[in-house]
Formats: structure tokens, C-alpha cells, sequence
């Protein structure tokens, strides 16, 4: 599934991959400044379960291989150990352009399906505006539900004694289903966030809301 | 008229050994005029006692010392007498260092340091004050082969240093290859843009200089000499030749780019618009500030550059070698084209990224933020596609095929040195009987050994690429730039710099009659007794640096200047009749002669060492400063290369009741590391042969060991030292004991 706004980025940049992930993707512009040692490859504790480690990607940017690299898993593997970062000798940010290439992906429409890392992303998110604070009790739920009912109830079975146990502890009020608390003012938060919206908006130029 | 004996008690000498019974060994045995001793002999109050020694008059005058004290490579400023002939012998490093303390062991330390005081007397003895040859030349005139940056880089060094160049250049103009260039990669920081060529300003200083003469359309007829006074004869293509004498020689040639023709695969030839690097420049300097623009007038909008063609490869008719400028030069070719409008797609498929050198990495840097795209892929073909051009090619990432359009496609093809006629194979086919050269030589050099410099690998001229890179093996002449290995522009220009220096030192040197490196300073030269001379040619042909030509009746002719004091063909003598004054077959023979030999029941082997005195030799030393045990049955000898080795010295070492002899010379081959390129390689074939002399003498063959040492293995010399024991005690003594 793809976007307009998916598609008004392949009208501008005409193939040019590598300058439109110059332009919009966050730390994109050090793509090109990429070497093609491999360390980062080699460094990724990861990095046998990538489909594309991080030197492919950079080099797909650069083969014009759009749609392989938006639609990759591969980015959304990062678990931002930071270890490429570290021994880039280029310095480039790898850990925020995979994330950044994650973002742009999603924008574009052409996220991965399924992608536990980017369901779990978007439930945190979400999660979060509602009252500006994270509530644990449903993100923990949500998180055991996440693939249907059946395992839902048999994730919360096997965590059943460690959920009393933080009750106990006070650790968490099953009070929380209830709404639960949130930040003393709401309404200034969620100002924030529009104002937020807004500007990276006129940043991109266009209104790319994952949502 | 006396030799006098100094002993340095110092440095533990005077604990360790009985000083008393090796001043009467040095008197009685060594059979010298005095022994003197001192607790501290390379103090001032120490050297100046040698001095006034010295400086004595008539019968009280010293005119050959013995200083038993350090090895002769410590201690050398304060041990310098000039020409005084001076032994050292070493009973520091050679003695009391690698042997053990304790009483069992000072019977046979003791006699370790009596033997090495014997030898030193046995050696002063034999050795004459070294004088100049008389055959000196003083001329302060450079003369530079080649006039592109390199030789006129090399010219104005000269004349900044106070000497005189004459530029000698084939074509109608100077400039090279660097003159066909727009721009070169940038020599400053921040390393980002192309810079101008500079070829026009060094146009322009050398055509200012009045210290540089400059002959175009012209060649060399004819070179003749040595340094400080080569003759040449310069031919003209327009004109009159000319008759010039020189004291030193650059060679700049510089190279020939190689010929794309042998590169079909890459369509060149089939289309305009493949072409190199060098053929870029000139679409580049047509445009001038205006787009690039291909053979048929189209703009170039989609450009790709192919690395490596042709290079790096086992390819028949490819190069196997980096020509190493050409990944920089594609980077500042693709700036060409993004500098001029940035929209222009710049691809430079590439298989291994190489910028050497300061900024280059600045500069692949740059052309990256430049959004100049790298891809890293082995081109297989080019097709020629109607008017576009096809690049297909094997992505090394993504590991799969790939195609990729162009309107223009650049080779980046490499250099051929211009190192003229190959000597080595013009030798072999000598003896074959057919003759046949098809490069001209350049320099013309009336040697016996060739017209030309030796190439070392894949044509490049002679350079002893390892240690001393700016040293050939033709005394007096150095080369420079491309011609020597390949290199960029910068590099071109150090190199000239540096082969400049070579050849004012050389004219310095060769002024006063001193040899050049590594025996700089050295006032000895060889000479043969003409009365034993079979001229069997032996040292015309095994001499490493062509210092020897024949005379008409076969006998060596020796140019001292071009000489490097190795002693190579004192060693190759069959006959014994070359020395020198200060070194010499007697030099050595004395030495292992004045050993004593103990009878075969006092269990005492005597090993011999022959060693190097650039490299083992100080391995030995070091091993010696580190406290390496050694055993007391050795007796080393340096020698200046262990190509002056002479069999005779190990007939008479194993004749006189020597158990074992180890020779240690440096690494031979082509990854030479021998100070005299050939001389340890002549050494290990001749030593091949020692196998007959020791089948006659009735003698095991491994009392004979030849070994390559590194100045490096410092752990590795002695356990050498000590295989040689293992030896003798597992085949026995020898019975020529008496």
C-alpha cells in the first residue's frame, strides 16, 4: 500500500534514491559518505538476521533500489546497540539512519508487514498521546494480545504470577484499566504535539503523517 | 712507526676477564708494539691518550691501533682516527655479554677475548691507509633525463642547491604528461577542489633559471664515465648534437600510458565515447569552463568511470600492478563534471578504493559530498548501444549483475615505465646469439653490463625499494618519478627532490674520491695485482653496480667512482688478486688463521662466522645488549657484504681445524634486502658450490650453513650461532686439528 505522498516523492527525485534520502531522511544526508568497509555489517550483533545489513542498504540507496530498501525488514532490526556507530571510520550515525530509513518507510507506506518492532512502535505511541504518560498496564496487555486473542490469554497466563507479584510490590494499580493518570496538563501536551506535527510537516514540505 | 694496543677495562670488561694475560696475548702473541689499558677508553681523557699516541713523533709514532673494547659499530665518533688504519676488537658485545658468569665458564671466555685480540692484531697488520684513487672528477652539472614535472622538479632542486641541470627532453616541449592535464588533484589541506597543474610556473622558473640549460627534441647518443665525470653526447632531432660533461644523472622518463586498444571488452576503438583517463583531459581542457562535451558534440550528462582497466589483473596483456594515481585521478575527473553542473551522474565502479598519500582520502571525501556515487563492482563489458553506452557489471555488495547506461565512459588505464632497453634479457639473448631490441635504450650508457639502468619487476627501473629508495645500482645515476614505481603527481615531485640529493651527494662524494652509500665515506677502493689475473671476467660480471668494465686485453678496468666498496668481486675472484687496502682476502685470512685452534682432546670446537656487517652483524650486537647466551666456541668476522666472501677464507678455516663455518648475509631476490642489492645472492650461489671443496676435504657438508638474517631477528642470529653447535656436537670435530 502506498501513498500519495509516496508517490509525489517519486515524481520529485525521478530515481535519484540517494538524493531524496539526502533530503528527507533523518541523518540521510551522511549516506554517501559511506565507504563500503563493512564494519558496521561486521560489528551488527544482529546482523546474520538482516536481510540487507547496514553497507547493503547504504549501497541499494545508491543502485536506486527504492522500493527494496522502504520495504525492508531490515532497519527495523536495529536494537541501537550503537556498536556500527562506534566503529564507523567514516563516523557516520548508522544507528539514526537505520531508524530514520525505519521512519521514512513507514511514511512512504511501505512498511513491512507484520514487523513486531514496528507494531510494537506504533502501540507505545499511541499509547503515549493519549495522556502523556505510558501507561504500562495497557501497553503490557497490548503488547501480550498483539497477535491475536488466543495467544493473548496464554502470554498472560505464563506472566500471571510476575503481574501479582508487581501489584503487591505496588508496582502497578490494576486501577490503571481505568483510564489510568496521566500528565497534569493534557491539553498543553497535546498542543505540544500538534505544534510538533506541524512543523515537521513544513519541514518535509508536505503533510507525510504516518497516521 | 708502531701499532698500539688500547684496553678498555671498562664496561665490566675489566671484572670479567683477566686484563693482565690479554695485555701480553696483544704484546707476546698479537705481536704489536704496546698494550695500554684504560677504565674508561672512549672517554675524552681515553681517546685523547690514543691521540697524542698519534700525534708522537718518529719511532714512538702510532700508526695502526688495536682498541679492544666495544663492538666496532658502538662508540664510533670517539673511536674515529681518520685514516689511520683502526681495528676493533669486540669484547663487549662479541665476549662479555653473551657468556655466562661463573667460574666454570672464565676459562673459555677468557680465551674467546685472547682470540679476538690475536685476530685484531692479525687484522691491523694486514690493513693499509685507504687514499683516494687519484681518478676524481669534480663537476657540479646534473643532468636531468626527462622533462616532465619530475625532471623539471628535479632541475630547479638542483639549481636552488647551488648546481648546475641541464633537462634533457625527447619532445618539442616540457610539461610530460602533466602538461596534457586540466587540473591535478589538490597537494593542500582542506583537499577538496582539483588545483591548477603548476606545470606552467615550473615552465616558466626553469626557463628563468640560468643555472638550467634545457635541450629539446633530443636524446642521448652516447653516456660514458663515472660520477663526476660522465661524457655525453646528446642527438638532436632538429639540430646538431651536442657534447656535454656531467657529475650526476637523474632519470626522469616518466611512463607510457597503456594501451587501451589491448581492452576490447571495453568497446574502445569501437566507440568515441569510451576512452581514458588521459584522453578525458583533453575533452576536459577543450571545453575550458563550458560542459564537457563528447566527440559527437552532445553534452555529457551520465558519465561512468571504470577502475582498474586493464590493471590488477592476471589477464594476458593486462597489468598485474596498482598504478596507483588513478583512483585520485577519477575522482578529480568526476569533479570535473559535478563542479560544472551537479545534476551530471558521475559513477566510478570501483573494486578496491586506493587515494595514497596526504588528503587523499580528503579528497574521495569530497567528491562523495559531492554526490559523486561509488559503487563497488568488476566491470565485465562495455556495449556500445546506438549512440548510449552500456556498463554491465558484477555488483561486489549486492553481489549480483548489473547494467547501467552512460553517455560517456572513462578507463582508467595504467603506466608503463619509460625504462628502456631491459639489460637482463638483452644478456640472455646475447648468449642465445639473436640480438633483438625493440625499446631504445635511454641513458646509452657504454657500460660493460648494459646500456640501460637493471629493471627490477614488471620493466620499473632499479631501486633498492625496501631501505633506500632513491639507490640504484648504477652509482651516480638515480631515478625518479613513474619510472622507478608508479605514483602520482606528489609524489612524482618528492621523489625528484630526493634523487636530486642522491646526485649532489654523489657529486660531492665522487670530488673527493669517497664512496657513496652505505659506505659512505669509505676511501678504499679495489685494485688487482694484473701479474695473477687469469681475466676469467669473474668481477666484471658478478659486480652488482657496473662499476667494472674490461680493457681491451680482458682485464678489469676499474671507475672507483661508480665503485660502492662491497668487495663483490673480491669475492668472486678465483685467483685472489682483488683488494682493497683496508679490506682485504689477507685482511680476513689472517684473522681466522690467528685463532687458536685447541688439539681435538681439549673438546673445544672452533666455529667461524662470517657476518654482514649491515645486518647480522648488529642482530649479533643487539642479541648481545639483550644478554643472549651465545657459546664460547664462535668467532665472528664482519665482513662488508657476504658477497665478498671468498671461498678461500672457508678452505682455509676448515683446512686449519675450524669445525664449522656460518655465513650470514641479508635477504636475496627480488624482495631484496642486501645494502648491495646482489651481493648476498652471489654469496648463497657460490657458497652452492663449497659442497665439492668440503666432498674432497672428506668433510660432512653441514659444517657449512648460509643464512639470510634481518637486522630484525635479534633472537633468531644466535639460535642460528647455536644450530651450528648442535651440529658439530652430532658429526664430531674435525680431524684437520693439529
Amino acid at each position: 500500500m502506498t501513498t500519495a505522498v509516496n508517490q509525489a516523492m517519486v515524481e520529485k527525485y525521478k530515481g535519484n534514491f540517494l538524493k531524496e534520502v539526502t533530503d528527507n531522511v533523518e541523518e540521510g544526508n551522511w549516506v554517501k559518505m559511506c565507504m563500503q568497509c563493512g564494519v558496521c555489517s561486521g560489528s551488527c550483533p544482529l546482523g546474520p538476521h538482516w536481510d540487507h545489513p547496514p553497507q547493503e542498504l547504504f549501497m541499494m540507496i545508491r543502485a536506486n533500489k527504492r522500493d527494496e530498501v522502504l520495504s525492508s525488514t531490515s532497519m527495523w532490526m536495529c536494537t541501537s546497540c550503537y556498536n556500527c556507530v562506534a566503529r564507523c571510520p567514516r563516523g557516520l550515525p548508522i544507528t539514526h539512519i537505520m531508524h530514520g530509513l525505519a521512519h521514512y518507510g513507514k511514511r512512504m507506506g511501505m512498511k513491512p508487514k507484520n514487523q513486531p518492532t514496528e507494531k510494537f512502535g506504533q502501540m507505545f505511541w499511541d499509547n503515549l498521546i493519549k495522556k502523556g504518560r505510558v501507561n504500562e498496564l495497557k501497553l503490557g496487555l497490548g503488547l501480550y494480545f498483539k497477535d491475536g486473542f488466543a495467544e493473548g490469554v496464554k502470554v498472560s497466563m505464563s506472566k500471571q504470577k510476575l503481574g501479582l507479584n508487581m501489584m503487591k510490590a505496588k508496582r502497578m494499580s490494576p486501577m490503571e484499566m481505568l483510564g489510568g493518570h496521566g500528565v497534569s496538563d493534557l491539553s498543553g501536551f497535546h498542543a505540544m504535539l500538534k505544534k510538533a506535527e506541524e512543523l515537521e510537516a513544513a519541514r518535509v514540505g508536505t503533510n507525510t503523517d504516518a497516521k | 712507526m708502531k701499532i698500539g694496543g688500547y684496553l678498555c677495562t671498562g664496561c665490566g670488561i675489566g671484572d670479567r676477564l683477566d686484563t693482565k694475560s690479554l695485555e701480553s696475548v696483544a704484546v707476546r702473541e698479537g705481536r704489536i708494539g704496546f698494550c695500554k689499558t684504560h677504565d674508561f677508553l672512549c672517554s675524552q681523557a681515553g681517546v685523547d691518550m690514543i691521540k697524542a699516541d698519534m700525534a708522537a713523533e718518529g719511532d714512538d709514532k702510532v700508526t695502526k691501533a688495536v682498541i679492544m673494547a666495544c663492538s666496532r659499530r658502538a662508540k664510533t665518533e670517539s673511536f674515529n682516527f681518520g685514516a689511520v688504519p683502526t681495528a676493533r676488537v669486540n669484547l663487549r658485545e662479541g665476549v662479555i655479554w653473551i657468556r655466562p658468569e661463573g667460574s666454570e665458564h672464565d676459562e673459555t671466555t677468557q680465551e674467546m677475548a685472547a682470540d679476538y685480540i690475536r685476530m685484531g692484531c692479525a687484522e691491523v697488520k694486514a690493513m693499509q691507509q685507504a687514499d683516494a684513487s687519484g681518478e676524481q672528477g669534480k663537476n657540479n652539472h646534473i643532468m636531468v633525463v626527462g622533462g616532465g614535472i619530475t625532471g623539471m622538479t628535479a632541475a630547479l632542486e638542483a639549481s636552488k642547491a647551488g648546481y648546475y641541470a641541464s633537462i634533457i627532453e625527447k619532445s618539442d616541449r616540457l610539461g610530460g604528461v602533466m602538461g596534457q592535464l586540466k587540473q591535478r588533484q589538490p597537494e593542500h589541506s582542506p583537499f577538496q577542489n582539483p588545483q591548477d597543474t603548476g606545470v606552467a610556473a615550473l615552465i616558466a622558473a626553469v626557463e628563468a633559471d640560468d643555472k638550467i640549460t634545457v635541450y629539446l627534441n633530443s636524446t642521448i647518443a652516447k653516456t660514458a664515465g663515472a660520477p663526476g665525470r660522465f661524457e655525453v653526447d646528446i642527438a638532436s632531432t632538429v639540430g646538431a648534437g651536442t657534447h656535454a660533461e656531467f657529475g650526476a644523472i637523474v632519470q626522469a622518463t616518466g611512463f607510457t600510458p597503456y594501451d587501451a586498444n589491448n581492452l576490447p571488452e571495453f568497446s574502445y576503438g569501437k566507440s568515441p565515447n569510451v576512452v581514458t583517463q588521459l584522453e578525458l583531459e583533453a575533452l576536459a581542457r577543450a571545453a575550458g569552463d563550458g560542459p564537457i562535451k563528447r566527440a559527437d558534440g552532445k553534452v555529457v550528462e551520465n558519465v561512468v568511470f571504470v577502475q582498474c582497466a586493464g590493471q590488477r589483473s592476471t589477464k594476458e596483456g593486462h597489468l598485474s600492478y596498482c598504478s596507483g594515481h588513478c583512483c585520485a585521478t577519477s575522482i578529480k575527473q568526476a569533479m570535473y563534471f559535478k563542479d560544472s553542473n551537479p545534476d551530471i551522474e558521475t559513477t566510478v565502479l570501483f573494486d578496491d578504493i586506493r587515494t595514497p598519500g596526504a588528503g587523499g582520502e580528503n579528497f574521495y571525501r569530497s567528491a562523495q559530498d559531492k554526490f559523486v556515487t561509488f559503487r563497488k563492482g568488476k566491470v565485465s563489458t562495455v556495449d556500445v548501444k546506438g549512440n548510449e553506452l552500456q556498463v554491465n557489471f558484477k555488483d561486489l555488495i549486492l553481489d549480483e549483475d548489473a547494467q547501467m547506461g552512460a553517455d560517456l565512459v572513462v578507463l582508467a588505464t595504467g603506466m608503463l615505465p619509460n625504462s628502456g632497453t631491459d639489460i637482463d634479457t638483452m644478456k640472455d639473448k646475447d648468449e642465445s646469439g639473436e640480438v633483438k631490441v625493440s625499446v631504445q635504450s635511454i641513458l646509452n650508457l657504454n657500460y660493460r653490463q648494459g646500456p640501460d639502468m637493471p629493471q627490477l619487476v614488471n620493466g620499473f627501473t632499479d631501486s633498492h625499494f625496501i631501505c633506500f629508495p632513491y639507490e640504484t645500482r648504477r652509482t651516480g645515476i638515480y631515478s625518479a618519478g613513474p619510472v622507478r614505481r608508479p605514483m602520482d603527481a606528489a609524489q612524482a615531485q618528492t621523489d625528484a627532490m630526493g634523487a636530486v640529493m642522491k646526485a649532489i651527494q654523489a657529486i660531492e662524494n665522487s670530488a673527493i674520491g669517497r664512496a657513496a652509500h652505505p659506505r659512505s665515506g669509505d676511501l678504499s677502493f679495489p685494485s688487482f695485482r694484473k701479474e695473477g689475473c687469469t681475466q676469467c671476467k669473474r668481477c666484471t660480471v658478478e659486480c652488482p653496480f657496473g662499476a667494472i668494465d674490461e680493457d681491451e686485453k680482458g682485464y678489469p678496468k676499474y671507475n672507483e667512482a661508480r665503485c660502492r666498496r662491497c668487495g663483490t668481486c673480491m669475492g668472486a675472484c678465483p685467483v685472489q688478486v682483488i683488494s682493497f687496502k683496508n679490506y682485504s682476502i689477507e685482511t680476513v685470512g689472517a684473522q681466522l688463521k690467528a685463532v687458536d685452534v685447541p688439539d681435538e682432546f681439549q673438546e673445544k670446537p672452533r666455529i667461524l662466522v662470517l657476518a654482514c656487517e649491515n645486518d647480522a652483524y648488529p642482530a649479533l650486537d643487539m642479541a648481545a645488549m639483550k644478554r643472549n647466551e651465545s657459546s664460547a666456541f664462535i668467532r665472528v668476522i664482519p665482513v662488508r657484504c657476504l658477497g665478498s666472501t671468498n671461498t678461500i677464507w672457508i678452505k682455509d678455516a676448515l683446512g686449519s681445524g675450524y669445525d664449522g663455518v656460518v655465513m650470514m648475509g641479508c635477504k636475496k631476490g627480488a624482495d631484496y634486502q642486501c645494502h648491495f642489492v646482489k651481493g648476498s645472492e652471489m654469496a648463497h650461489v657460490r657458497m652452492a658450490k663449497i659442497g665439492d671443496t668440503l666432498s674432497t676435504m672428506n668433510l660432512e657438508s653441514d659444517r657449512v650453513a648460509v643464512h639470510e638474517v634481518a637486522i630484525t631477528d635479534i633472537d633468531r642470529a644466535p639460535k642460528l650461532l647455536d644450530e651450528m653447535v648442535e651440529v658439530i656436537n652430532r658429526v664430531g670435530l674435525s680431524p684437520f686439528k693439529f
